[in-house]
Formats: structure tokens, C-alpha cells, sequence
């Protein structure tokens, strides 16, 4: 930093101003909250070109380290210059399997573009939007297979095809095991395609990146729930699995504990988005999902989740949206970009309040949300301001559907039918940080299973991880 | 893709189908469940497990015609495929046990999902009594099976056209005004009569176990669709149930949450029936 200031000073009447991001194109405000197509249309050839001409290409560049899953920035970078988007892409895929979806949903502000040294007078290299352009022009353009190292002869199980477990199966792929993916859902991707909507990232993008992936020999069998239909024991003595790797996600919806959760219109995020987003409700009764929405909607939380669940409220024809969050603006834990979107959009923000009870009519629908305000105190646990009640400000919110997103927990049903695996008391999966290993010899995990929900990449960054301790484990004993 | 080895048409309203599914044929037990997608377009919902077969590798699924769904999958036929069929799902029924006497009840389509738990109960060692009831006898399900495997077997129907005129909790009722000894009942049926059949053994403390049909979505746990309120509780019915102690069910607010698509299953439905005539 000292030598940087020291440049600045020296040199400050000669510089040009701090430049901006070459801006994404993106549709209509308007428009876009009446649709479901995704909001952000991606750079074109040329914007690329010039966005990538502003990297100063560090010799020894910060970016990288920001990225959980440890792209090749700089050099992916250096050939979009070169105008090799292919090459680009494959640089890319040579760490990452899914850019396509990274470059849409990752925290890049806090990840890669955070350390970008261009970003410390200037908005820092859009190397999100860099990385959505190359994935998204070679599947455009029919990339080429990647060469693959002969079979090594063992199997691994990947239970979840969320990003933690399509991220270890293109790994493993690519380290020449044999590599079957269980997944509970008939679709592949996790939240990826049951949480995330298809504003934000398209279904076919999704769908794309696995194909990618059982192209290189990636083996997915659907319908499979993990601790019912085969157990993760059996999978390695009865199956022939040399090892397991567990990616199962934190999935199980919270609820708040007031009066009035059953109400008949009231729906965790979960539901709600799943109904949306994996069986396409948006479209009933082409699809056979129905999905309930009133005209004043409140959605419980501050995260992408809530985000999300208000956004898609509105464009299913939602007149009021309301998000309810007990902290205030500055806590929100939703990235900065998705509460611009949802504000442009028209979502409305009631801060500092805290539901007390849903209030509903003789069947069951909800006419009302009780609510209190809160004020900030001092610091929890999480560091965060603890919401503390002002007595006596107790309110009715005139609301008809109300949707909570106030996080998830991990799903219990692996854990509850793999003795010796160690969890915590909320329920996640104990692991050996280095190699994902958990307390049973050969079973590995990592993502939402392990840290509680967080976020994609970084369920991303421990599929990484657990596929190099797998390849350890199984060839370095 | 699943393959429906075997189909057969049970009464009027009702439909069997034999699944060629042998990973869950395997390790199924009575009581659990399977989430079932027909196509492309359609919707998950959940039917519980008829009967299997772990030789062969089927599953049986007995169900009724009640919405688009259903009349979608009943209009399938042998040699036909079913696109999703997700299982086991669930926890089985606890028919491990020895309880002494179980009396096991079925309304409607409920009796054809009975069957397998009260074969189960029997095979423990338990003394079975079993009460089959429906709306009228056309309609009464599994009556030489019940018969079979019962030491004692009751038919009801609601006008009287076959067995005892009246509900299945006019046979209960009865049971207990005797003084038979009964140690545990067992319902699965509609709402209202695992309702009553609760209310009818509360006062006299006879633990009940009633198999519950919420609305689901994915069945394992991830969304609390299936939500209901036992003993001021939540729980989630595709993996708490979904079997659960009669006397601590909300079933009011279970009834509430059924009706909640009521005006798009019927959208559904009739869009269904103009397009195909009706149901076969």
C-alpha cells in the first residue's frame, strides 16, 4: 500500500481520472420486473475487449488469491486482449468448472475484486463480468473437450449435485477417477436451479455447465436420496466407492417460532422459489405446480434468499412486496448489486422491524403481520449489531402472503443414517479443514453441509479442496 | 424412467399399477412413501408405498383419480414410463414391534395403503383386527387380502351396501364399548376420518398412529410444504412422518393446508378433462 501512495502522489497530475467499469448492459427496470429473463445481457466482444485492456497484468496479481476456486485471472484475462475468448475459457475451466455461473453469481466485490490493484483509485477490473463474457461465448461457439489423464481405476461417490459437488466431480474427473453424482432432485444443480431464479441465472446456463461435466465422463444418477434409497456406508463396502464425498447443502428451511407459521399462505423461500424456479409454476397450468401469490407480500430476511423470493413475487404479479429485515440497511447480508435490482424494481424495504405474529382468517390465509420495531445495540456473537425490541411500537402490517427467508439448516437425513460421522449441535458435518475429511475414514464434505448456508462459491472452493484431499487420500496411503 | 409392468383398475375411482423400481424395491419398509413426476411438465406429489416386492423388484401404487395428476397417471398403461419416482421416502411404520392387539384402518384409497402395514403388524406377532370401510361397496378396496391376514376383519360402508351401515368408527366405537382389549390403532384415510377415529380412541388413551397426506413438493425435507402441528410442534410430515400420534394432531389446520391450491387443481383439472374427455 505505501509504495502505491507513494505512485499517486508523484505521478497525480499526469493521471486521468478514476475510471468506472465498462457498465454491463441490463434490461428495463419496468420491463424486466414483469420477467422472468435475466436482467444482466452480458458483455459483447468489444466491451470485453476493453474492459480486459484496463488490467495492468501484476506481475505478481492479488486477484487471484481472492478467488476461492483459484482462476487464472491474469492469464484468462491476457488472451481476451488477444481476442482468444476460446483459450480463455478453457484457461479458465482448467480450475473452475462452472464459469458461467460464477461469473453471474459470485460476491466478486468481496472475492477477486477486491484485492484488484487497478481497484484501488478505480472501479476494479469487472473480472466477473469477464469471466460470464468467455463462458458464455464458448458454449456459444461449441467448445472443445478438455484432454483427460487415463482412468486411474477408483470410483467416488458425490452425493449432491449442488456447486460444492459439481465443482469435486469435474476435479476428480479431470484427476481420472470415475465419478458418480446422487442427486435427490430430477434436476441437476442445487440451489443453482431450485433457489437461484432464472433472472438471475438462467436454467439453460445450469443445465449447460453439467453437460459440460458428463461430457468429460461425470456420471449423475437422479432420484437418488442419499440415507434412504442407499446409505453412505453400503455406497463404500457394498458399492465398490472408493471414497464419498458429501455436498448435500443446507436445505432444511427455518422457520420463525411465532404464532401463525402454518398459515396457509404463509411459505418458506425454499418452497416458494422451488415451485418457481425447478418446477416452473411461473408457467401453470402449462406446468402442472401451482404456486400461490396475494397482492401484498412481505418476505421475512435481509439475504440473497429474500432477495430473491421478492423479486420473484413481483413477477408473478405481486402489487406491494415488502421485505422485513430486523437489522438495518447497512446489515443487510444480501450482496449490494441484488438489493439495488430489487429497489429498482420497486421492492420496498421496512428495516429495523421484527414479525411477532401472522394473523390469519378462519381458513387459514393470512390477513395481517404483526410487527415490532427494533433499534440496533451492541455487537453479538456475529459481530454484528444485536435488534433490540422498542417496547410498545407493535404494528399490523396489511399483508396476504408472507414468505419466510431467514436461513436454512443442514439436512439431517445423511447424518442421521451414517454412524460415526461427527456433527454439530446445528447440525453440520465436522471436517479436517485441510483435506475435508470427515470423522469417517474415506467420507469427505464440504459446502453448505459443512459451514451452514453461505454461498456458492465458497461451497465451490470446498468441492476444490475435498477432491484434492480425496486424491491424497487414496494415493498417498 | 420407471417402468409400469402391470395395471389394474380396482373400482371406479381407483387404480393399481405395479413399478418396475428394484433399488427401492430393496430396501422399502411399510409406511414409507414415494414422490412421483409423471412428465416433463408435471408436478411431484407423494403416494405411499402399496406393496412391494423385493424379488422382483416392484413396487406396488394404488391411487385414486382425484385431480389432473392422478387422471394423468391413470391414463398411463402397461409398458408405459413414469419419469420421476423418488424413494423410499419417510419413516417406516413401527411394525417391528409386538404391541398385543392392532386394530388397522382403512377409508378409501387408505385401505389399499393399510394393507402392507397391518400384513406387517401381523407378521410381529400382534393380533390383528382390521376395518375396511368406504362410501359404498363398489368401492371397498382389498377385501379378500384383509380378509386373509386378519383374525378379525370388519367392512363398513357409508350407505350400507355392503358389511356394517356407517363409518369405520362405528365398528371402533363398538370395539371399545365391548372392552376388547386394543393396544394400538392404526388409520390412514381421509382427513376427517383419521380425525374421528383419534377423537374416538382419545378418551380411552388407545395410542394411534395415522398415516398423513400433506401437500408436498420435494419429500425430503427441504421445503415445509408438508408442515402440520403435532402436539403444538412442527413437524415436517415427508421426514418426521408420516405417521404421527392421532392425539396430537392438528387436524383442522391439516385440512386448512390441503385446500390451499383448490382453485388452481381446479384450473388444472378442467383443462385436463377438456383436453382428454374425461377420465378412462
Amino acid at each position: 500500500m505505501s509504495e502505491e501512495t507513494g505512485q499517486t502522489t508523484t505521478k497525480k497530475r499526469e493521471r486521468p481520472p478514476p475510471t468506472k467499469k465498462v457498465p454491463m448492459p441490463e434490461q428495463d427496470p419496468i420491463l424486466r420486473g414483469k420477467n422472468f429473463q435475466e436482467v444482466a445481457l452480458g458483455y459483447t466482444a468489444e466491451q470485453a475487449v476493453e474492459e480486459a485492456n484496463k488490467c495492468l497484468h501484476c506481475r505478481n496479481p492479488k486477484c487471484i488469491s481472492g478467488c476461492p476456486v483459484e482462476v487464472d485471472i491474469k492469464e484468462f484475462i491476457e488472451l481476451i486482449r488477444e481476442k482468444k475468448f476460446m483459450e480463455a475459457a478453457l484457461k479458465i475451466k482448467e480450475t473452475n468448472s462452472l464459469p458461467a455461473i460464477c461469473g453471474r453469481v459470485c460476491p466478486q466485490e468481496t472475492q477477486c475484486e477486491a484485492p484488484c490493484i487497478y481497484g484501488i483509485r478505480n472501479e476494479p477490473i469487472a473480472v466477473g463480468r469477464l469471466e460470464r463474457f468467455v463462458a458464455d461465448y464458448a458454449r456459444a461457439h461449441g467448445e472443445p473437450l478438455p484432454k483427460l489423464p487415463k482412468k486411474n481405476g477408483k470410483k467416488i461417490a458425490v452425493i449432491g449435485s449442488g456447486p460444492a459437488g459439481l465443482t469435486c466431480a469435474g476435479d476428480l474427473i479431470k484427476l481420472g477417477y470415475d465419478v458418480t453424482i446422487f442427486e435427490a432432485f430430477h434436476k441437476p444443480g442445487g440451489v443453482l436451479i431450485y433457489g437461484i431464479p432464472e433472472f438471475r441465472l438462467p436454467k439453460e446456463i445450469v443445465t449447460a455447465e453439467v453437460e459440460y461435466l458428463e461430457r468429460i465422463g461425470v456420471e449423475i444418477k437422479y432420484n437418488h436420496v442419499i440415507g434412504k434409497i442407499r446409505t453412505v456406508v453400503e455406497l463404500m463396502n457394498e458399492d465398490g466407492y472408493d471414497a464419498v464425498f458429501l455436498g448435500t447443502g443446507a436445505g432444511a428451511p427455518n422457520f420463525m417460532r411465532i404464532p401463525g407459521m402454518n398459515l396457509v399462505t404463509v411459505f418458506s423461500a425454499n418452497e416458494f422459489l422451488t415451485r418457481v424456479n425447478l418446477m416452473k409454476a411461473y408457467e401453470f397450468p402449462k406446468y402442472d405446480t401451482p404456486v400461490r401469490i396475494g397482492n401484498r407480500v412481505a418476505v421475512i430476511g435481509g439475504g440473497n434468499v429474500a432477495m430473491d423470493a421478492a423479486r420473484t413475487s413481483l413477477r408473478l404479479g405481486a402489487e406491494e412486496v415488502i421485505i422485513v429485515y430486523r437489522r438495518s440497511r447497512d446489515e443487510l447480508p444480501a450482496r449490494l448489486e441484488e438489493v439495488h435490482h430489487a429497489e429498482e424494481e420497486g421492492v420496498q424495504f421496512r428495516l429495523l422491524t421484527n414479525p411477532t405474529e401472522v394473523i390469519g382468517n378462519e381458513r387459514g390465509e393470512v390477513i395481517g403481520m404483526q410487527c415490532i420495531k427494533m433499534e440496533l445495540g451492541e455487537p453479538d456473537d456475529s459481530g454484528r449489531a444485536r435488534p433490540i425490541p422498542i417496547e410498545g411500537s407493535e404494528f399490523i402490517m396489511d399483508v396476504d402472503t408472507v414468505i419466510v427467508a431467514i436461513g436454512n439448516s443442514p439436512n439431517p437425513i445423511i447424518p442421521q443414517t451414517t454412524p460415526g460421522l461427527e456433527v454439530t449441535r446445528w447440525g453440520t458435518i465436522v471436517i479436517d479443514e485441510e483435506t475435508g475429511m470427515t470423522t469417517l475414514p474415506g467420507v469427505f464434505a464440504g459446502g453448505d453441509i459443512v459451514t451452514g448456508a453461505a454461498t456458492v462459491i465458497s461451497a465451490m472452493g470446498a468441492g476444490k479442496r475435498a477432491a484434492r484431499g480425496i486424491h491424497k487420500y487414496i494415493f498417498d496411503e | 424412467m420407471y417402468k409400469i409392468l402391470f395395471k389394474q383398475v380396482l373400482n371406479p375411482v381407483t387404480k393399481m399399477m405395479v413399478i418396475d423400481a428394484p433399488e427401492i424395491a430393496k430396501v422399502c419398509k411399510p409406511g414409507q412413501f414415494v414422490m412421483i413426476r409423471v412428465n416433463e411438465t408435471g408436478e411431484r406429489f407423494p403416494l405411499t408405498i402399496g406393496d412391494f416386492d423385493r424379488e422382483k423388484g416392484t413396487i406396488t401404487i394404488v391411487f385414486q383419480e382425484v385431480g389432473k395428476s392422478t387422471m394423468l397417471l391413470g391414463s398411463l398403461g402397461k409398458g408405459d414410463e413414469i419419469l420421476d419416482f423418488v424413494g423410499p421416502l419417510g419413516k417406516p411404520s413401527p411394525t417391528d414391534k409386538k404391541y398385543g392387539t392392532v386394530v388397522a384402518i382403512g377409508g378409501g384409497c387408505g385401505s389399499a395403503i393399510v394393507f402392507p402395514v397391518a400384513r406387517a403388524f401381523k407378521e410381529a406377532g400382534n393380533f390383528l383386527i382390521t376395518i375396511n370401510g368406504a362410501r359404498s361397496m363398489d368401492l371397498l378396496l382389498y377385501r379378500n387380502e384383509m380378509e386373509e391376514i386378519s383374525d378379525e376383519t370388519y367392512e363398513t360402508t357409508d350407505d350400507g351396501s355392503c358389511g356394517v351401515h356407517g363409518f369405520v368408527t362405528t365398528v371402533l366405537s363398538d370395539l371399545i364399548s365391548q372392552g376388547r382389549q386394543i393396544d394400538l390403532v392404526f388409520a390412514v384415510g381421509p382427513v376427517p376420518m383419521m380425525k374421528f377415529v383419534s377423537k374416538t380412541t382419545e378418551a380411552k388413551k388407545i395410542p394411534t398412529l395415522v398415516s398423513l397426506n400433506s401437500i408436498m413438493v420435494d419429500g425430503t425435507g427441504m421445503c415445509g410444504a408438508c408442515r402440520v402441528n403435532v402436539g403444538g410442534q412442527m413437524k415436517f410430515t415427508c421426514v418426521d412422518g408420516p405417521e404421527f400420534d392421532g392425539h396430537q394432531v392438528d387436524f383442522d389446520e391439516l385440512m386448512g393446508r390441503l385446500n390451499a391450491y383448490l382453485e388452481q387443481e381446479a384450473i388444472s383439472e378442467k383443462q385436463w378433462v377438456e383436453e382428454h374427455g374425461g377420465t378412462a
